[in-house]
């Protein structure tokens, strides 16, 4: 599904490298998480992997089911079966919460040469399933993300990735400024779209949320490259021991 | 020189080839006082305070610069779907072939020449008169100059609920042509109507309309200039507003080399309302001006501007507001918003925004903003897969809500939308960044 082959990444601005030579394979159904300390890189690789501006790739390439992925805009990688669900989703006074998955759904479709959904087959769909996300039509009407709680954003962002159904989703800290309950409702509509030819990548900093997001693969990112790979129980130990056993036992 | 008299020979420049329009009665007295007024003003320099934005040299200049016309293509015209009274002009001139009837249930309509001869007219008491009043305290002396020169306008007389809404449509026909137009529209108490304009009018436009909203009456005025890129117009629109009545105007621009609109409102009745509001939408060689001055007399009254600009390409937007709050006039409720989006960094926005009280109990409060595109905002729709052009139309539509919501009723709303979203789709087309 996505392949990455040592990506080499730095900032556009400051002329700092922030990865180092990222290796990762995921093949398709499969879950993958990555942890790692503050500053190793997760979150730059999950924008570069978007196509956020303000990056330069120097080194290496990454691929969505064969095809590059670095060299399209991010309206294509999205129609290619990206979705990045934001650590911090951006709020758009203005423009509705309804429109804007409509837009979307739509220009993805679009892209793909598929015909567009009409309004009301769109709305019966996506009535269905912010029900599942007990997402109220109050929050579809409302400007997208404006006044949303932390939980509310979250959901919104599980709700586009259910209704844009991509192949390859990437998590970026979704367990961030997540109560209990909201987390057990995330990790609901994420468990809801697991599938055979559905691959995640979960970016986290703590075991908690792969309590409810079962991994199949976990990586230790640090300093801009995976430094150890492991099964579930890799997610385990770095709670047990806290990251700087694991970097001080590879260092 | 000093400038009164620069000011003097800007105006027998400006009127030297224009005919005096004939009529004898009240008519022809409002226009010997119009230009007893004009003489007194002159026309604007690029000195005058007023002016200071926005160039007036193309508005005072002997001949109209040459514009051509714009091809529509394929996009229909302003409010084509909208059942309602047509009234046409072409390049200034009513045309009654291409015009409807000027028959309508709830309101009464005469062109202006005709109205001359009546020796008691309701137009007497607003022709001129809602002009002169706005004359101070700041001059307005092409509206003067409207008065005095204008040979065609139409007259409107609402005296119960309207039954459609009339319309004004100017087209442009000659690329020379230099319009003259002044209209008075009277809304008794309790009446109800929507005017609508549209259209380039001509290569230059200057156009009066005097609104006087009666007790309780309510007034939608919705306006289209044309897209012709090439035009220059000078519009002014006065407006007195009684006890409990509506006045709402809305105006959308795209495209015209040089527009200056300028509004001038009294809230003369307790507990009025009025609303004026704006989009302009402006690429390359754009001078677009809009000139408020809103009095609250009356107290009780609410009063609100929403202007939004978006600007591109060495664009220029021009924002000069003012509410004046009288003495006696407490409980006014005054609001003003100018706001532009600049897409990139050759286009301007000079806002002088004016707030002057005498009343002690009052709410009054304005803003002015200038800003670029929200990048983070543009990247979470493209990681949506909306294609760039797409996320920025939308943008660009949110950021010019607040001034379309101004807008009632919602199919000339939705009318007003998509033009603007096709003008986007064009201008994003030709490389605008």
């Amino acid at each position: 599904m996505l392949e990455i082959k040592n990506l080499h990444v730095k900032l556009e601005e400051e002329d700092k490298v922030i990865l180092r030579g990222v290796d990762l394979k995921i093949g398709p159904g499969e879950v993958h998480a990555i942890m790692g300390p503050n500053g190793s890189g997760k979150s730059t690789l999950s924008y570069v992997l978007a196509g956020r501006d303000g990056y330069s790739v120097t080194d290496g390439s990454a691929t969505l089911e064969g095809a590059e992925l670095l060299e399209m805009e991010p309206e294509e990688r999205a129609a290619a079966g990206l979705f990045l669900a934001f650590q911090y989703p951006v709020e758009i006074p203005g423009v509705g919460n309804m429109t804007f998955l409509r837009t979307a759904v739509n220009a993805q479709r679009k892209a793909r040469g598929e015909p567009e959904l009409s309004a009301g087959d769109f709305l019966k769909v996506v009535r269905e399933k912010a029900k599942t996300l007990k997402i109220d039509a109050d929050m579809l009407k409302r400007p997208v993300n404006v006044g949303f709680s932390g939980g509310e954003k979250k959901r919104n962002e599980i709700l586009q990735m259910a209704m844009l159904e991509p192949r390859m989703c990437i998590l970026d800290e979704t367990d961030s400024g997540l109560d209990v309950d909201a987390m057990k409702l995330v990790s609901d509509g994420v468990n809801a779209l697991r599938d055979a030819g559905r691959s995640f990548l979960v970016i986290t900093h703590y075991q908690r949320l792969l309590d409810h997001i079962k991994p199949d693969v976990v990586h230790i990112m640090t300093a801009g490259r995976i430094i150890r790979t492991g099964g579930p129980e890799l997610a385990l130990e770095v709670e047990a021991n806290g990251y700087a056993d694991i970097l001080g036992e590879v260092g | 020189m000093a400038l009164a008299k620069v000011k003097e020979d800007a105006l027998s420049a400006r009127v030297a080839g224009l005919s005096l329009p004939e009529a004898a009665g009240w008519l022809g007295a409002a226009r010997t006082d119009a230009r007893a007024r004009l003489q007194a003003m002159g026309l604007p320099v690029r000195r005058d305070e007023y002016w200071r934005y926005t160039d007036p040299s193309s508005l005072v200049a002997q001949d109209a610069p040459a514009a051509s016309r714009f091809d529509p293509g394929d996009e229909p015209e302003a409010f084509d779907g909208i059942d309602r009274l047509k009234i046409v002009f072409v390049d200034g001139v009513f045309d009654p072939a291409a015009s409807d009837d000027l028959t309508l249930a709830g309101v009464e309509i005469e062109r202006l020449e005709t109205a001359a001869s009546a020796q008691i007219h309701w137009a007497q008491g607003i022709f001129g008169v809602l002009e002169a009043r706005g004359q101070t305290p700041v001059a307005r002396p092409f509206a003067a100059l409207g008065t005095a020169y204008a040979k065609d306008g139409i007259l409107i007389r609402a005296t119960g609920r309207a039954a459609r809404p009339v319309a004004l449509i100017y087209s442009h026909s000659s690329d020379t042509s230099d319009a003259i137009l002044h209209h008075c529209v009277k809304l008794e108490a309790g009446s109800n109507l929507t005017l609508l304009e549209s259209g380039p009018a001509a290569a230059r436009f200057t156009k009066v309309l005097e609104v006087d909203v009666a007790d309780g009456a309510e007034f939608h005025h919705i306006r289209v200039q044309g897209r012709d890129h090439e035009r220059r117009a000078a519009t002014h629109l006065f407006a007195r507003v009684g006890a409990g009545a509506s006045f709402k105007s809305f105006t959308l621009t795209a495209n015209g080399r040089l527009t200056r609109n300028e509004a001038v409102i009294e809230l003369a009745g307790p507990a009025a309302r009025a609303h004026l509001a704006g989009a302009a939408v402006g690429d390359g060689d754009f001078h677009h001006d809009d000139t408020v001055f809103v009095t609250h007399t009356a107290p009780d009254c609410e009063s609100r501007q929403v202007f939004k600009k978006v600007l591109m390409n060495g664009a220029t937007g021009v924002f000069q507001g003012k509410i004046l709050v009288r003495q006696g006039a407490q409980k006014t409720d005054g609001y003003q918003i100018s706001q532009s989006l600049l897409l990139d960094e050759d286009s301007q926005f000079l806002a002088k925004p004016e707030l002057e009280i005498y009343a002690d109990d009052v709410k009054c409060s304005h803003g002015s903003t200038s800003g670029a595109i929200d990048e983070t905002a543009l990247f979470y729709l493209q990681s949506r897969g909306v294609p760039r052009s797409a996320a920025q139309g939308l943008l660009v539509l949110a950021f010019l809500a607040e001034a379309i919501e101004e807008v009632a009723d919602e199919v000339i709303a939705d009318d007003i939308r998509s033009r603007l979203e096709g003008w986007l789709a064009r201008h994003a087309a030709k490389g605008g960044k």
